[in-house]
């Protein structure tokens, strides 16, 4: 369950900005978790909702996309989609895969209000 | 110019119904990955709407927001982070990497399931050590959620090891690797052995899934995986075995035991991560010990490498 750790990491992130920018709160939160980023999206917003409240992200919507995920196929010499790592290249049928996409895991961008 | 898409006339409209209707269709063909660990911020003035519109044809945020923000709402901004959430452990990371160079270190972060056969593994190989390179210093950070118990063992072969325990946590961060290597520096080397290689072993939390997130600085990871464990681990925890340089077939001499197809699993492996070096070992017969001290040996900094590296940070600190 690292999402707890990551929901941690997001939070700091925020209060971190909120210092530099003098915010009050979020009222929404726009992240990015990649389908090969090794992060379940659902526990994410789990531990942020769980986390939220008495911070400065309580009430703030959530959105996350999940960029899908890429690789380089060594033997096709082109770019992949694949839903997750193990899975064949999709012309080949191969798994000489390199992952170039959909391991990002950020924040993207945030809507905040000032008192 | 717009801090976002880069066009020039935002600076002369001074960002004010200034509208974006731009494609970013972030493509990454080539063969490199991205990572975005610095703090950008582009802060937008309400009024400045932009509409980034993905490849999917999905709109992005921005877009909803900023037409609220219009009428009487002008309190409420957009605040463009583009941050990393794992940059800060990996700031740290980097700076531990950097550390373990100058220091002529060569760190590794070992990780499995619970019971693989890590500390045990862990102490035959300190042993065998001894005997094949008795100069050289080897140290241990322990992770578990409690106990000393592992640490404890390290302990009685000798070598320094340091135990964290991370209470609730499921792995070990780069933070908490930076406070044990001081620690174990301060206990034990008193910061004076830019000279020598050594090695580290950093045993994580038992934990197939959230260690292969975080980057420690290590040299490598290496996934140990017992025979007495399912072979197609590989495909069922593929992060962790994408992540590792190595993995280990622990526990071989039980295989008279056991149905478990050792080719069947390599085969596994291979197909999360074509590049996986294996070994197949027994730590309790000895069997493939040998490969493994190979690797470790091929692993370390070459002793010149080190020196010249020690060289390098002692002049730019001049």
């Amino acid at each position: 369950m690292h999402e707890a750790s990551l929901a941690g990491g997001i939070l700091k992130l925020v209060e971190d900005s909120a210092r530099r920018e003098g915010f009050a709160r979020v009222t929404a939160l726009h992240l990015e978790a990649g389908r090969l980023a090794g992060v379940e999206p659902r526990a994410l917003r789990f531990a942020l909702e769980t986390l939220a409240p008495g911070t400065l992200l309580q009430g703030a919507s959530l959105r996350i996309d999940e960029p899908a995920g890429r690789a380089w196929c060594m033997r096709c010499c082109t770019t992949v989609e694949i839903g997750q790592r193990g899975d064949p290249c999709q012309s080949c049928g191969g798994h000489q895969l390199q992952p170039t996409g959909g391991t990002e895991l950020r924040v993207v961008e945030m809507l905040v209000e000032d008192e | 110019m717009c801090v976002v898409c880069g066009c020039s006339d935002a600076g002369a409209t001074g960002g004010v119904g200034h509208e974006h209707g731009h494609d970013h269709d972030h493509d990454h063909d080539d063969a490199h990955g991205h990572s975005h660990d610095h703090a950008h911020e582009h802060v937008h003035a309400p009024a400045h709407e932009h509409v980034h519109v993905g490849g999917n044809g999905d709109l992005h945020f921005g877009v909803g927001a900023a037409r609220v923000s219009v009428p009487g709402m002008s309190q409420a901004r957009a605040i463009k982070l583009e941050t990393d959430i794992l940059g800060e452990n990996n700031r740290i990371a980097r700076r531990n990497r950097l550390h373990f160079e100058v220091h002529g270190v060569t760190a590794l972060n070992l990780v499995s399931s619970p019971g693989s056969g890590k500390t045990t593994l862990l102490c035959a190989t300190i042993t065998a050590l001894k005997a094949r390179a008795p100069a050289l210093p080897v140290s241990v950070i322990e992770g578990d959620q409690q106990t000393s118990v592992d640490a404890d063992r390290i302990r009685e072969t000798g070598a320094p090891a340091i135990q964290i325990n991370t209470g609730k946590g499921c792995h070990l961060d780069a933070p908490m690797v930076a406070e044990a290597f001081d620690a174990l520096h301060d206990h034990h080397h008193a910061h004076a052995h830019h000279d020598a290689r050594s090695l580290l072993f950093i045993e994580n939390v038992g934990n197939l899934v959230c260690p292969a997130v975080w980057d420690l600085g290590e040299d490598a990871k290496v996934a140990i995986l017992s025979v007495t464990e399912g072979e197609d681990k590989p495909l069922k925890y593929p992060d962790m075995f994408a992540a590792a340089s190595l993995m280990i077939v622990n526990k071989i001499d039980l295989l008279p035991h056991l149905r478990f197809d050792v080719e069947r699993c390599i085969a596994a492996a291979r197909r999360v991560n074509p590049a996986i070096e294996v070994i197949r070992l027994s730590a309790t017969t000895g069997e493939g010990m040998d490969d493994w001290l190979s690797w470790l040996e091929q692993r370390m900094a070459p002793v010149a490498r080190v020196a010249e590296g020690a060289e390098r940070v002692t002049s730019a600190a001049r």
